[in-house]
This record gives structure tokens, sequence and C-alpha cells, in this order.
């Protein structure tokens, strides 16, 4: 049987694949992942930890890069 | 056109007393090797406040401070104006001995301030670490944004007639010729190239910015023991000294030092920045940091700025040497320029001040 994790985002819960980023957790749920400061929804972009478009607040810390985390049981996630 | 003054450098200290010249109707040229504002006053912290090491210290920084009361609804919103006000953190009772003569000194010149004991501190400041012993809150400082402040007042210069020449450098103040304009040095820490003989060192800062994080710092956050490592001459030195940015981005200051000329990031000073940071908040290091970068102070002996006439180079004044201080006392410095260049009362002495070489 297949490893899996199962996060929350935005207080939803979702089970994913082992190995998962949070980047591809929170795109396949459907939502994007921070607000520019002009009000313009952003999504990960270069999906290797250049960008800074994808960052989301993991566990109360704020900014981090979801292209560089793999998805652990437990954990929340939230976008902006 | 030819100007009756020469203002040499776009600081914000030239862009000041370029403004307060024209706007007495000085025919006023500024000529800027670079961009406006984008030397010492584009690597500070912007921190206007009121300082105590001296009378002449206060009075200059105390006259510069109700300036920028009267000037902050003039300014454009891009200058980020807050009146965030400043906390000086005391760590333990030795430390809170001092935040009482502090207030003792403010309140007898007329400067309202707070004492917070370590509960009030805490809910003032809560990413703060527990255990400090209080603080004394002086709440008229305030922050800016330091070029954005430089490019106004060149832009309130030449709606007084001022013009600009950017990207010519003074090698030598005979290039000006014109033997009937009066010139003004305020190049910062550069001011002895073109006046020999001027008392001014460099001493370097660094700085680290952080990604938005609103509401982590609310005021501008100094330790105490700062006034002790600021002026150990000899050595070099790291103060918790913390801001919060009108974008929620945390500025993290600040290290000093002499003899280095070499503007690259000492990642040895950088790291003793952020434990001195990381031991009166713990929780900063789990921000993000977005950018580092360091800057030259123009500091002279006496630690105060020079402002007035050159006692060796005729026609020529001078506005330099304001150390850390030169964002707070550009506007007092620009006023106290022109009163002397026009034979105006000034409002404070100004002895303390005279260039002295
Ligand atoms: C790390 C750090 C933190 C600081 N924090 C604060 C703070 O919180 N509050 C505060 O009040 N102050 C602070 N300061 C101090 C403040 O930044 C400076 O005192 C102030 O910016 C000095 O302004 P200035 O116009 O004299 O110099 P500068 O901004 O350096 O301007 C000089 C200008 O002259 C030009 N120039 C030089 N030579 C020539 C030439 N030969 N020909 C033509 N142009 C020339 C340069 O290009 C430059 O633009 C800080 C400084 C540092 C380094």
């Amino acid at each position: 049987m297949p490893q899996t994790a199962d996060v929350r985002i935005n207080g939803k819960e979702f089970t994913v694949a082992e190995g998962t980023s949070v980047a591809a957790a929170v795109l396949n749920a459907g939502y994007s992942m921070r607000t520019s400061i002009h009000g313009e929804p952003r999504a990960a972009l270069c999906g290797m930890g250049i960008c800074y478009e994808c960052r989301v607040t993991i566990d109360g810390c704020q900014h981090r890069k979801s292209c560089q985390v793999l998805c652990a049981t437990g954990m929340e996630i939230e976008t902006t | 056109m030819a100007a009756d003054a020469i203002v040499i450098g776009a600081g914000i200290v030239g862009a000041a007393c370029a403004d307060e010249l024209a706007r007495c109707g000085l025919k006023v040229l500024i000529v800027e090797a670079g961009e406006i504002g984008g030397g010492a006053t584009a690597a500070g912290m912007g921190h206007i406040v009121v300082m105590d090491d001296s009378e002449a210290e206060f009075a200059l920084t105390h006259y510069s401070a109700r300036l920028w009361e009267e000037l902050a609804d003039e300014l454009p919103s891009g200058a980020e104006y807050t009146a965030a006000g400043t906390l000086w953190v005391a760590a333990d009772d030795e430390e809170m001995a001092e935040v009482r003569r502090k207030h003792s000194f403010y309140a007898q010149r007329g400067v309202r301030t707070e004492i917070l004991d370590a509960q009030d501190l805490e809910q003032a400041e809560p990413n703060l670490r527990k255990g400090l012993a209080g603080a004394l809150f002086v709440p008229a400082d305030a922050i800016v944004y330091p070029p954005r402040v430089a490019a106004f007042l060149v832009e309130c210069a030449c709606r007084n007639g001022a013009r600009l020449e950017r990207g010519r450098r003074i090698h030598n103040m005979a290039e000006l010729a014109n033997a009937t304009a009066l010139i003004v040095n305020a190049t910062g820490a550069s001011a002895p190239a073109l006046s020999p003989g001027l008392d001014i060192q460099p001493r370097k800062g660094h700085l680290l910015i952080t990604d938005r994080y609103p509401g982590f710092v609310r005021h501008q956050l100094v330790e105490l023991g700062y006034l002790k490592s600021a002026h150990s001459i000899d050595e070099d030195s790291v103060a918790f000294n913390v801001q919060p940015r009108q974008t929620g981005q945390v500025l993290i200051g600040s290290s000093r030092q002499y003899g280095s000329s070499d503007p690259a990031i000492e990642h040895r000073m950088m790291k003793r920045m952020l434990e001195r940071a990381a031991l009166y908040m713990p929780s900063i290091g789990r921000l993000s940091a977005i950018r580092g970068w360091t800057g030259f102070r123009a500091s002279t002996p006496g630690k105060l700025p020079y402002i007035g006439r050159s006692p060796r180079q005729p026609n020529v004044w001078i506005a330099s040497g304001h150390e850390g201080l030169g964002i707070t006392t550009s506007l007092a410095t620009a006023k106290l320029l022109a009163d002397q260049i026009l034979n105006r009362q000034p409002a404070i002495p100004l002895e303390p001040y005279a260039p002295n070489g």
C-alpha cells in the first residue's frame, strides 16, 4: 500500500502521496498560494525555490516556499 | 543661469540644504555624482530620534524632529512617515536606572516620554523575550523611507528654481570656477576628498530586511546597551535595533566598524548582529530575510556634524559628518546652514557644529 500524508489546507483535510510537495498539494486542492500586494493571485512559477511566488504559511510560519517543503502528516497549510 | 549656491551631493542633507536655500530665493545648482539619495541615505534606517548624549546633540535632534513633524503632512506617501515611537529597551535593573535618568532628562526639556515596566513592555511588544526589565517609550519619534524624502526635497528645490545636474562628479573645488557662487559640501563620508583636512571617518554599518510580517514589531526598538556599544571607538560593535516598515517588513540593525571602506557584507558582522537581535527577539530567527547591505556613516571626533563655513576654503560651506543621525538632523542642518549664509537668527546655538578643518 502506498504511503500517504494527511494535511490540512485552509482548514480542509487532504490526503496526498508521500513525497508530494506542499506546492503540488495546494495546486491540486485548487488554491492559489498568495495574494500580491496589488491583490492578484499568485502561484508557484519556477518550482525550484527561486521565484518566491509560492509562499504559504506552514504550521504558523509565514512565507515558506511551498515548492521546497514536502507534505507531512499533521501539517497545517494556509494560503492568503 | 549663474547659480548663487552650488550644493554638491544630493543625499538627504544636500537635498534639504538645496530646498531651504531655494525657498529663500537663492538660485541653486545641485550636483550629484550618482542617484539622488543613493549614498548613506539609501543605506540608513530612517529612524527620526531625539538623542541625549550631549546638550548639543539633543538640541539638534530635537529641533530637527519638530521640523519633521511640520513637514510630515507635505510628504508623499512613498516617504512612509510613521510616528511609531521609540522603545529604549532595558534588559536589567542597571539599564532601568538609565531609563529613569533619560525620562527626567527629556522631561526637563519638554519631551514627553513614558516609563514602561516589564509587563507593559510585554504587552507593547509580544515578540520580545520575557524577563526584560522595561523600557522608555518616546512617542513622538518617527520612521521615514529616506531616499524618497531626499527625492521629494530635490523636487521642492526644483519647483523653487533649483537645477539638478545628475551624473556629474566634482573632483576638485577648482572645477567650480564661478567665483561668486557659494559652495555647499554635502558629500557625506566623502566630504574630505573635496575639503582636505576635514576630520571625517567612514564608519561601516550592516542592515538586513525581512519579508512582510505585519505586526511582528510595532515600534522602533533599540537596546539601551546601544549607548555603550555605539561609543566604543576602537572595537567593532553590534546592537539590537529593529524597525517596523510600513510594508510589514522588519528592518534589522545594526553594526559599527571603523577602518573598513569595502562595502561587501562581512558575514562575521552580520552573524553577530543577528545573534544580538535573536537575544532580544528569539522568534526573529523564524522570519525570512530577503536582502542585506552595508552603508557608511560619516563620523567626526566630536560626534556632531559640521554645519558652517569651511575654515580653509573661501566660499565653501560644510554640511557633512552626520554619523548615524543624518536622517534625523538633515532638516535642522539645512535651517542652520541657511541661517549662517543669510545672517538669520538661528533657533539653537551654532558653535558646537563649527567645522574643524
Ligand atoms: C547602517 C546605517 C543606519 C543608519 N540609521 C539611521 C537612522 O536610523 N536615523 C538617522 O537619522 N540616520 C541614520 N543613519 C545615518 C544617515 O543615513 C546618514 O547620516 C545620512 O544619510 C547622511 O546623508 P548625507 O546626505 O550627508 O550623505 P549621503 O547620503 O552619503 O549623500 C552624499 C551624496 O553625495 C554624493 N557625492 C559624493 N561625492 C561627490 C562628488 N565628488 N561629486 C558629486 N556628488 C558626490 C554621493 O553620490 C551621495 O549621493 C544610518 C546610517 C547607516 C550607515
